[in-house]
């Protein structure tokens, strides 16, 4: 690693200071994927602000709106298993478990979730272009190895996918992320807070310079009824999605009052199209209408070679998430998520 | 001796001189350790290098292989994924704090039953991070267990074996709490 000076912040106004008057300077939570960026000289911060002492950032509580307010320090695993996020958000809770270790999830918070950036190879490849990495250098993915890569939404300067489990099923639920900046509080809908590559792959998100991650809030509707998140991957545990889809289903007998799709490594953000989910609404629950609204989402998907294949697997996916989410007829213990890639 | 930083390599003059190292007080299996460490000292390598507890392993050192897990108050980690410095005030619990050669730990015991390894280099952080399944609690059948114990492998396959180990000791745990 380069060398680096370490503070650990006492109050978040003091932490947001500190990172608005130095570029050099990252904030550091669970330290999961920053530290391995700047042992791989991806990410080269002079200065880290640790929070882990921000422990205000760190509970999870009832929020004014009837949902619940996700502590941005709070850990992926102490989230999958809080006893209100298992019984109102289990679609969070399997999402959760579906992605990195125990180990890993015991490290990393629901804020740095949000901040990890892409699994790219080139992108941590420091002998090849990359326009992520270093902007005007070139994409080594869109003429090269890309089968781990976007099918949705990118450029021709990027085609990275944007790898969190977590943050699909926070699409699906339509979280809103409260920050703290030097201008005071805000709040960033969850659909606003990841962007698409374009002309700036480098910047991975909205946020404004200095500004931290406080929380993440959930809407009063958790879809606890009809809900599933179906993840594709190279092996059956600690593998990133290759397609994976989150749904939320409120059904009414077999008609469909709302429905929420979210899909994750298929784009640089969890992709939801709201017109498509908008056909479902009033819709019966039949795999005629789900293949249709699968089509629909995956219409202007592009292949780059090595990837073509999952633009039929994610309208395969989508398919049989819906199914999966309207029987609920797979497993709801805590471990469920073991028996959704059989 | 401290770790120098990769980018001092080679003498390059503009760069600025590295922070000097400060005071790190870390509890390691109930006892408190004082050392001078640079920031960028992991925990693993704080353990190895400057605290002579060697039973933690460095294998990938990404995060991906499992063998440096140790126990942060409880809780099973990647030790080469965390500084030094961020686990101040944290009880670390390494295979050295689990057992010893003359009283060893249940897990450490049906290892040896079970046969669970071979060349024994990732042992200790399955052990690890099978006490940190225990004290989650949230893994009964062979199934969970071998979900749960995913963040850790082992190049020889003694996975039979490991998973044979962890749940004997898995369900002796749920016998008592009956």
């Amino acid at each position: 690693m380069n060398s680096f000076t370490y503070t650990s912040a006492t109050a978040v106004d003091a932490a947001v200071r500190e990172k608005s008057t130095n570029s050099k300077a990252a904030f550091v939570a669970g330290g999961t994927n920053l530290l391995d960026l700047m042992k791989e000289n991806v990410e080269r911060p002079t200065r880290l602000i640790g929070l882990n002492k921000l422990s205000d950032l760190a509970t999870i509580e009832n929020n004014p709106e009837g949902g619940l307010r996700l502590g941005a320090l709070a850990t992926n695993a102490d989230t999958a298993w809080h006893p209100e996020v298992e019984k109102r958000y289990p679609l969070l809770s399997q999402t959760i478990l579906a992605g990195a270790s125990p180990q890993l999830r015991n490290m990393a918070t629901n804020g740095g979730n949000l901040m990890q950036r892409t699994r790219c190879y080139y992108f941590y490849d420091l002998a090849t272009p990359c326009n992520k990495r270093e902007p005007g250098s070139g994409c080594s993915a869109l003429n090269g190895f890309n089968r781990i890569h976007a099918i949705l939404g990118a450029s021709e300067h990027c085609i990275a996918t944007y790898p969190s489990d977590m943050a699909v099923a926070l699409a699906a639920l339509e979280a809103t992320v409260r920050v703290s900046g030097p201008q005071g509080e805000r709040t960033i809908a969850f659909a606003d807070f990841h962007r698409l590559p374009g002309d700036h792959p480098e910047i991975d998100n909205t946020l404004e310079t200095g500004e931290l991650i406080t929380a993440l809030d959930l809407p009063a509707q958790g879809f606890e009824k009809n809900f599933t998140y179906l993840k594709l991957r190279d092996r059956t545990s600690y593998a990133f999605a290759v397609v994976s889809v989150a749904v939320g289903l409120e059904l009414e007998g077999n008609v469909i009052k709302e429905a929420r799709i979210a899909l994750g490594g298929v784009a640089h953000k969890p992709w939801r199209v709201v017109a498509v989910e908008e056909t479902l609404r009033g819709a019966t629950a039949t795999e005629d209408n789900f293949r249709e609204a699968a089509t629909a989402l995956l219409r202007d998907a592009q292949g780059y070679g090595s990837n073509n294949f999952k633009i039929e697997l994610a309208k395969r996916a989508v398919v049989r998430a819906l199914k999966q989410a309207t029987e609920m007829n797979q497993p709801l213990d805590a471990n469920a998520f073991l028996n959704s890639n059989p | 001796m401290i770790q120098q930083p990769t980018n001092t390599a080679g003498g390059a003059t503009s760069l600025p001189a590295p922070p000097s190292a400060g005071s790190v007080t870390l509890t390691i299996n109930g006892v408190q350790r004082h050392m001078q460490l640079a920031p960028w000292t992991t925990l693993l390598d704080a353990l190895r290098e400057y605290a002579d507890l060697t039973g933690t392993k460095k294998g990938c050192d990404h995060g991906q292989c499992g063998s440096c897990t140790v126990l942060v108050n409880g809780k099973r980690i990647n030790s080469c994924l965390t500084l030094a410095v961020m686990q101040e005030g944290n009880e670390i619990t390494t295979i050295e704090g689990l057992g010893q050669p003359e009283s060893l730990s249940p897990l450490q015991q049906a290892f040896i039953d079970h046969d669970a390894f071979q060349c024994g280099y990732c042992t200790p952080g399955q052990i690890c991070s099978a006490q940190g399944l225990l004290n989650e609690g949230r893994a009964h059948t062979e199934d969970e267990i071998r979900e749960l114990m995913s963040g850790n492998i082992c190049r020889c396959g003694a996975y039979v074996g490991i998973l044979a180990a962890v749940k004997e000791v898995v369900d002796k745990q749920s016998e008592i709490v009956k």
